[in-house]
């Protein structure tokens, strides 16, 4: 059976043309609006509650929504845009350094390899500025300097220093910035906060997005919940992995069931690994943790050059060390982009170089740096991560090097939108790392927490007005069809799960995909290596669906249920981003085919034959996908090689 | 190495909860307290008994989801670290490790280890927050702030809800949590306008909540992963002296 | 809280004040107690000032017991279920003990009253010549009772450091620079008074003073 078929192509029928720095002023007057008195007659529900959907949800019930907001955290406070340790760009050129809103589009269209839409970068880079503003004024508690005014660093990709920062918890005090504009609205009874709560089903009714269905994680109770537009904010897929920098529960299943009712999902194989993070130390490894990608300023990464030399890192001599990154890019050196050292990391590593447990790691050494600088000196810089490193491996970074291993830390591709941040079903609207739209195939560090803040605050409360003009819509009820059957669907999922009894735990299925993901469609795939995994993968699905054991019941706390849940989406989405990498002939960002590289091992696009988004449209479980394909154009930015050697 | 686990078990609010023994064999010293956690889920299920149920998300100390009272310490015993970023090498063979949830009447027990802490996002929503509706921002640059404000208000902002120091208090209080936002935002001149109101319906909406009073006892910034200080509470209250004493709010004051 | 605590701190340093005299032998101390029957003539009658000044202690005696209770009421309800473990101090011992510490602290006023004050369970007993009630007391051979003294003004200290340093917690002291005076401050002053307290029994135990 063929594995996909393909359908007509898509375009982006909201992208307006003329002038690029025009363009996202022209779609804002010519949008439809909503009326004040009008807003309260309408309800949005917003799924997930970090950078995107937080914001959102806040900046909606200031508008005058009413605004339903879910969560499966116990607070909106803990979604994971907390996690993001670096910083947030924004082209305020607060250094006089040539920055300007063009070269952050120009920056951010290169750094994804050219497999974004121009349209929406520029936009991007143009509401950054406003992000800062924004920020700033809810009391959000920036780095400065001493007199008074924000601080900047530079960070990947970039040559000017455009990244705002909170220490190392950028996204934390964002994230509560925009928490507390979201707990005061709930306060003021505009948005109905529904923590532990997890969307199971989108609702759609006469081809409209009007509802989900949600598990009260607590009771148990699937309730169904109705609205004239919903938001989907629930964050990227990485957890198909198992071992990733997510946190545990982050999950594709928001995501996956509206594609299943007909939202398109685009580029579901663009993927990021990060090159440094604290390698696995066993099978009972549950997460993996980013170490700031600082580190490469000062420390070297080396292997031993012998195979399974397993001495002490102290005893091996110099001579006997590779620092391959500086030997293979000698003007880079170990500030290459990320996929580049990731996929560096994994080459000595399958060379038999690789060191610690399972040998599973690179050494990123601080010797130098200590010599050079002083122990003091390099405390001050990196003491925290240090701390933190000893904290979980139990050792001192000051004496033994560390050891690094690439992890997967965030997804590019998500459900495909238009230029209004709609997705292909009307009414559905996604934002943040849910959606697929502004970093093409690679993002570069710092522009999560823009995109999030950007979509959240400044976009989609201004698109999704043009669609809700057009309501309020004919009201639903518990009892249409449409709406019976989401629930029914839910309830018998839940029940299917409960009867299996197998002798197997959800766990021990999710990590056995993860192996599969990592191994065939992870920093390096191949065409046998991604049809091995497609194979493996539905194998072990059927195996699930026979197997999986979860205890108790669905009413009240269940987590294995949770789990079971999401794993069950995680095993149909792995399927497809197979598919996805298998069918992109062409190496580009964070998707690395081995039978598409240059003579020296550099990723080689094909733009004649991929320069479009590929964008899949489910059938049914079991059966191919349709690919539509949105083609690409660059007026302003024009593709070219990337090169750091 | 081998553990005896006391766990406390409850299956649901109206249960009256007890402490179970449970032996975990083969743990690694490499692993987190919850992968520890983990491997004794796993054996649960496949022996068919219910898992502990337990908070937990991001596993890297930032989310403030983890938390439980390790051997009566909120997150156990290594100073400034979660539940999650604790490592089994804190432990030795043998050891007896008691395991109970957070207990507070503010946060009530919803299934084993787990606590429902909304009463935290009641308080901050009755004030911890500065009204800046999007959109209405001034340029970030037409309001200097003094470094050593922004460094004392980041300092306090760290704190992640986690409750580690209603859990620690001996009186079940939430002040420091409660005291770390209205010193961040009221060092800030972005804080100003609502500094009294604010303080005012926080320690209010703490109050309502069945938290405990503060006594000063210090055990909090001692059990706080983030080691937000106890002068933040100083703060809090040299600020709701000024709002219910003097004229703070009123016009020209 | 604070502010009862401030005023009867600020009796406790009077208090210790007058103690002191002792060591100015006899005369000096009984003619002291005496001049505090008589403060605000002519202006008040004799002995009134002592009962306003009673009057006010009282009040704030009570104050500070309401509140105490009422605290000790809301962190019981706090914590309705109890930890199987308990944990060990962390923060400070005097803080831990404050409640304990108060309840032993009213027992030996309210013994120090009926000893000293009215003479009920002092071998002299005699409130016209409070030297005499005084050496009496601390007498070598009843050392049990400078003993007992010597606890309860221990307990005092504890109580007084945490006092003084949640006070000035309570009103508002915020910098972490003036966290560590207040805690040094708290400390220096509950060690002086505990030793100004201290030296009269010992004195008396020792003969220094008789």
């Amino acid at each position: 059976m063929e594995l996909f078929t393909e359908g007509d192509p898509i375009a982006d029928t909201r992208a307006p043309d003329g002038p690029i720095e025009t363009r996202w002023e022209r779609r804002r007057f010519e949008a439809k609006l909503v009326n004040p008195a009008n807003r309260r007659k309408m309800t949005v529900i917003v799924v997930g509650t970090g950078l995107a959907g937080g914001s959102a949800a806040a900046t909606l019930a200031e508008q005058g929504y009413q605004v339903k907001s879910y969560c499966y955290q116990d607070s909106p406070r803990r979604a994971h845009s907390i996690a993001a340790q670096g910083g947030i760009n924004a082209a305020k050129n607060y250094r006089n350094d040539g920055d300007s809103v063009h070269r952050l589009f120009y920056d951010t269209v290169k750094g994804g390899d050219f497999r974004s839409r121009e349209s929406n970068v520029h936009r991007l880079a143009e509401v950054s500025v406003n992000i800062i503003d924004q920020c700033v004024a809810q009391g959000v508690p920036f780095a400065r300097e001493y007199g008074g005014l924000l601080d900047t660093r530079s960070f990947g990709g970039a040559q000017v220093q455009r990244t705002f920062y909170a220490r190392g918890q950028t996204g934390q005090q964002l994230l509560l910035g925009a928490y507390q504009a979201l707990e005061r609205q709930i306060g003021l009874g505009n948005v109905e906060m529904n923590a532990r709560h997890e969307m199971l089903e989108l609702i759609v009714v006469d081809g409209r997005a009007r509802g989900i269905v949600v598990r009260d994680l607590v009771t148990g109770e699937v309730t169904t919940e109705f609205a004239d537009a919903v938001v989907l904010a629930s964050g990227g897929y990485g957890n198909v992995f198992y071992l990733s920098t997510n946190a545990k529960g982050c999950n594709v299943t928001a995501t996956w069931r509206a594609h299943r009712k007909g939202a398109y999902f685009a580029n579901p194989c663009y993927t990021q690994i990060h090159p440094t993070c604290i390698p696995v130390s066993g099978d009972h490894q549950s997460k993996l943790t980013l170490m700031s990608e600082s580190l490469r300023n000062d420390g070297r990464v080396w292997v031993p050059k012998a195979k399974g030399d397993d001495r002490n890192p102290k005893d091996i001599p110099e001579d006997e060390r590779d620092y391959y990154l500086e030997r293979i890019y000698p003007s880079f050196g170990n500030l290459v982009p990320r996929d580049i050292a990731s996929r560096a990391a994994k080459a000595v590593c399958d060379q038999g170089r690789g060191v610690g447990p399972g040998g599973l790691g690179v050494y990123l050494d601080f010797a130098d740096a200590i010599g050079r600088l002083g122990r003091k000196a390099v405390e001050a810089k990196y003491g925290n991560l240090f701390e933190m490193y000893e904290r979980i491996t139990g050792e001192d970074p000051y004496e033994v090097p560390m050891r690094i291993y690439p992890a997967v830390h965030y997804t590019m591709g998500g459900l495909w939108v238009d230029y209004d941040l709609q997705s292909t079903i009307p009414g559905l609207f996604v934002i943040g790392e849910a959606n697929f739209s502004d970093h093409g195939a690679n993002r570069l560090g710092a522009s999560a927490l823009m995109q999030g803040l950007a979509d959240g605050y400044f976009v989609l409360p201004n698109t999704i007005a043009n669609y809700l003009a057009g309501g309020p819509f004919e009201k639903v009820d518990a009892g249409h069809p449409a709406v019976v059957e989401a629930r029914r669907d839910v309830e018998d999922r839940i029940q299917r799960l409960l009867a299996v009894n197998g002798d197997r735990t959800v766990d021990s299925f999710h990590r056995e995909l993860g192996q599969i993901m990592w191994d065939h469609c992870g920093m390096e795939r191949s065409e046998a290596g991604l049809r091995k995994a497609i194979d493996e993968i539905r194998a072990l699905r059927e195996q699930f669906w026979q197997r999986v054991r979860v205890l108790g019941d669905g009413e009240g706390l269940n987590q294995s249920l949770e789990k079971a849940g999401r794993v069950a989406d995680f095993f149909e989405l792995a399927e497809l981003m197979c598919i996805d990498a298998l069918h992109r002939e062409e190496s580009c960002g964070g998707h690395f085919r081995a039978e598409y590289q240059t003579e020296d091992g550099e990723a080689q696009r094909d733009d004649e034959r991929f320069s479009y988004v590929a964008a899949w449209e489910f059938t049914a479980t079991g059966q191919p996908s349709v690919l539509h394909k949105e083609d690409l154009k660059f007026e302003y930015v024009h593709p070219t090689q990337r090169s750091y050697k | 190495m081998n553990l005896t686990l006391r766990i406390w078990r409850q299956s649901g609010p109206e249960d009256k909860g007890r402490m179970v023994t449970y032996q975990v064999d083969d743990v690694s010293p490499d692993m987190s307290f919850l992968e520890m956690l983990d491997v004794l889920n796993e054996r649960l299920i496949l022996a068919g008994e219910d898992p502990v149920a337990f908070d937990h998300d991001c596993r890297e100390g930032i989310c403030g989801m983890c938390g439980m009272m390790i051997n009566g310490q909120a997150h156990g015993p290594q100073r400034g670290t979660t539940a999650c970023q604790l490592h089994m090498r804190q432990f030795s063979d043998g050891d007896t490790i008691d395991i109970e949830p957070w207990r507070a009447r503010a946060f009530p027990v919803i299934k084993d280890l787990v606590v429902n802490r909304g009463a935290f996002d009641t308080i901050i929503a009755a004030g911890g927050y500065i009204t800046a509706p999007t959109g209405s921002a001034p340029e970030a640059h037409s309001v200097p702030v003094a470094k050593a404000n922004a460094d004392a208000a980041f300092e306090a902002a760290a704190c992640i809800g986690c409750g580690a120091c209603v859990a620690a208090c001996p009186n079940g209080s939430g002040m420091l949590f409660t005291a770390a936002k209205v010193t961040q935002l009221s060092l800030l001149p972005q804080g100003q306008p609502e500094r009294y109101t604010r303080v005012i319906g926080m320690v209010d909406a703490h109050d309502e909540a069945g938290f405990g009073g503060c006594t000063n006892a210090g055990e909090c910034t001692v059990a706080c992963p983030k080691g937000i200080p106890l002068n933040t509470i100083g703060r809090l209250n040299r600020d709701y002296l000024t709002a219910t004493t003097k004229a703070a709010g009123k016009p020209g004051s | 809280m604070a502010v009862t605590g401030i005023i009867l701190v600020l009796f406790l340093i009077a208090h210790m004040l007058g103690n002191l005299k002792s060591f100015a032998g006899q005369t000096a101390f009984d003619h002291y107690a005496h001049w505090l029957r008589d403060i605000g003539k002519p202006l008040l009658p004799g002995v009134w000032f002592l009962w306003i000044l009673r009057g006010v202690l009282t009040v704030a005696v009570i104050g500070h017991i309401a509140a105490a209770t009422a605290l000790a009421m809301r962190a019981r309800a706090a914590r309705p279920v109890r930890y199987a473990h308990r944990a060990k101090v962390q923060g400070s011992y005097a803080a831990r003990t404050m409640r304990w510490g108060g309840v032993i602290i009213l027992l030996f006023v309210i013994y120090h009253l009926l000893d000293l004050t009215t003479g009920h369970l002092n071998p002299v007993g005699d409130p016209s010549k409070p030297y005499g009630n005084l050496v009496a007391d601390f007498a070598p051979e009843r050392w049990y009772v400078t003993l007992f003294y010597t606890l309860a003004i221990l307990a005092i200290g504890f109580h007084l450091r945490h006092g003084a340093f949640s006070a000035f917690r309570s009103l508002g002291q915020q910098t972490p620079r003036g966290e560590r005076r207040a805690r040094v401050a708290a400390l220096v002053f509950a060690v002086a008074l505990c030793a100004g307290y201290l030296v009269v029994p010992f004195a008396v135990l020792t003969g220094l003073v008789s």
